[in-house]
């Protein structure tokens, strides 16, 4: 193939910018490969469709990691490249899983409804239903109205551009009036943590309309396909989470290495340098901000299918926190390092906080994981943030420059 | 000679201390100009104004030859419009590369997601090379801006200004922590720059500014105190008083 400089053969210059990119950028390609392979695997191992090697649970447990991943991806961008310590990210995640959920338990108890009443000698006229349905979701928090925001709930499309829509206006109403007052540094985190523990005590409160501290439940149950078993529903989200993760990957390094990747780093190195270059840094953050928190979204309307159940504590500001843990540990700046840090660190946790992790005699007393992993988590926070500011990530450019040297 | 920049009868306090006061000054098409003065006499202050840093409180700065007011937009805006602004400390994306803090400053769309679609042009390459070389960094494009010399880091931000290609340079003391031969340099490259654009120096080093030779202004507690060649104000007796008697 020669050099298909015509305007005519622009699907051809488009493949060749592809392939460049992709050779350009050789993480890329191992990034893929080892997340295919381990999607491979894990569909073949799993009860779904393969083996049964590994227990459903652990495929949701997986499938949600991959999830994780998105999330610390987006983080990445706005901290790690942009200098933006959000502290509030978990709230869109959260914001993204109450929207899907919507649809999954309202869906899912209609058609429950509507075979209840199967039987019955009249059939139900629409309003009788959505009566029964508002009873059987509300009867928690005392009510049996649904609540306007709930109006769309039975059609998955609108939910689903919700899921953008909802946490893209959040990120980018609360961004607008941030930057736009220059709020910087330690000052910005502090409000995106207001942000975050005002929204889940808002979630918490009945009249919210979104079951208050009950959260939604029910979300494992694909409405439509109940007579699918858990063990393939389990994989189809699991290989969507994989897929999702793949495209943030690639929408990511394509970020980083444009030109819009210089100016955010120069943002988060010198922001008023970049300023006075003639860009309008507040644009660049808002744009940053809101991406990211969309990207956010989608990973959380992903998780939550797996999860099984939402509630208000999901998006407590310390989930945000754990997440720039995440970051921090397997290496900020770099978009494998997020990857890394967010896999490695939550499956680690859930090992140690899911009682399998064996306990350890000390003689004077025994030390118990589930209640010392989170001190064992923040020593190793401190000591990365001390002796390896890189991370784990920092471990593979040493490598790396051990080869060229 | 047209007038490029109008600085009329400005003022701005901070917290009651007059930072500049009545500061009226103007700056003609491809001029050279020094401001000198001591410590705490605007002259910081007055660049922040003129590129959006800052608000005065009365007064107005006219731009170009549509007169344009300068006083309510922001930095980004002017920046666009065509004042560059060099810092005191030299400051560069250190993490980046000279080609890209070169290809950060290009005059090119400013908004973002016409910089995410930016794909390099030819024209814009032999651009880069040409200041590369005119900055003598030809050698190191690919290098990381964090591992040039201090002198050359002073280079770079020059050439970055050039790469935004202003019609004013605010130049803030270009000769600070150089050696001999690096002012020389600058020196040459300053005078060749002022002969396609406007240029402000503001600088403390006097034998600095006898070699640009060019008008100086000399500011005092942010009013213009004389403004003349430098044996001119320097052989005024106020302008001894206040700022060489010291």
């Amino acid at each position: 193939m020669g050099q298909p400089l015509n305007k005519n053969t622009g699907r051809l210059l488009d493949q060749t910018i592809f392939t460049k990119f992709l050779f350009r950028n050789p993480s890329i390609m191992i990034f893929l490969a080892s997340l295919g392979l381990f999607t491979f695997g894990v569909t073949i191992l799993g009860e779904g469709f393969g083996l049964g090697l590994i227990s459903t649970s652990f495929v949701k447990t997986l499938g949600k990691t991959l999830c994780l991943c998105i999330i610390a991806i987006a983080m990445d961008l706005v901290w790690g490249y942009c200098g933006i310590l959000s502290l509030g990210h978990f709230a869109f995640f959260g914001l993204g899983g109450y929207m899907i959920g919507m649809w999954l338990m309202f869906a899912r108890t209609k058609l429950i409804v509507v075979e209840a009443a199967h039987n019955a000698v009249l059939p139900p006229t629409s309003a009788e239903i959505t009566d029964a349905v508002g009873a059987q979701i509300f009867g928690v928090v005392g009510g049996a109205d649904i609540p306007l925001i709930w109006s769309f709930a039975d059609l998955l499309w609108v939910q689903l551009i919700l899921v953008v829509l909802v946490p893209g206006l959040l990120a980018f109403l609360f961004g607008w009036l941030a930057f736009r007052s220059r709020v910087n540094g330690v000052y910005l985190s502090i409000l995106t943590q207001a942000m975050t523990l005002a929204l889940s005590l808002y979630l918490f409160q009945n009249e919210s309309g979104l079951r208050g501290n009950n959260g939604l439940s029910g979300l494992q149950y694909l409405p439509g396909h109940e007579d699918v078993p858990q063990a393939i529903i389990s994989i189809w989200f699991f290989l969507g989470s994989a897929f999702a993760l793949a495209l943030s990957f690639l929408g990511a390094i394509f970020l980083v290495k444009s030109k819009l990747g210089n100016i955010i780093q120069g943002i988060r190195d010198n922001e008023a340098r970049v300023r006075f270059l003639g860009y309008n840094v507040e644009g660049y953050k808002l744009f940053v901000f809101t991406i990211t928190a969309i990207m956010a979204a989608i990973a959380g309307a992903l998780y939550y299918p797996q999860a099984g159940i939402i509630n208000p504590a999901e998006l407590a500001p310390i989930a945000s926190i754990y997440l720039a843990v995440w970051v921090a540990i397997g290496g900020r700046g770099r978009i494998y390092g997020a990857v890394i840090g967010a896999a490695f660190v939550s499956l680690v946790s859930s090992y140690f906080t899911g009682g399998q992790a064996p306990d350890i005699p000390l003689g004077f007393g025994v030390l118990r994981w589930t209640d010392w992993w989170l001190v064992l988590l923040g020593f190793s926070f401190v000591a990365v943030t001390l002796y390896a500011p890189n991370g784990i990530g920092g471990l593979v450019d040493r490598i790396n420059r051990s080869e060229d040297a | 000679m047209p007038t490029l920049l109008q600085v009329d009868n400005i003022s701005v306090a901070f917290d009651g201390f007059k930072a500049i006061n009545g500061l009226s000054f103007d700056i003609g098409h491809a001029e050279l100009r020094a401001i000198i003065g001591p410590n705490g006499a605007g002259k910081t202050t007055f660049m922040d104004i003129v590129t959006g840093k800052t608000r005065p409180d009365t007064g107005d700065v006219r731009w170009g030859a549509k007169n344009i007011s300068l006083i309510r937009k922001s930095e980004s805006k002017i920046a666009q419009l065509g004042i560059g602004r060099k810092f005191q400390k030299p400051t560069t994306f250190e993490a980046q590369t000279v080609y890209e803090n070169l290809l950060m400053a290009l005059a090119n769309k400013r908004n973002p997601f016409a910089v995410l679609r930016y794909t390099e042009s030819p024209k814009d390459k032999s651009k880069i090379a040409e200041i590369a070389s005119l900055i003598n960094l030809k050698s190191s494009l690919n290098h990381s801006a964090g591992a040039l010399s201090h002198g050359q880091k002073q280079w770079l931000e020059i050439g970055m200004l050039l790469a935004q290609d202003p019609q004013l340079l605010l130049v803030d003391e270009p000769a600070a922590g150089m050696t001999a031969s690096e002012r020389r340099v600058t020196v040459t490259l300053l005078k060749a720059l002022a002969k396609t654009r406007s240029i402000i120096v503001v600088e403390h080093d006097m034998e600095f500014i006898r070699q640009l030779e060019c008008r100086v202004t000399v500011l005092h507690e942010g009013a213009v105190l004389a403004e003349g060649s430098l044996d001119f104000v320097t052989k005024r007796q106020d302008v001894i008083d206040v700022y060489l008697g010291r």
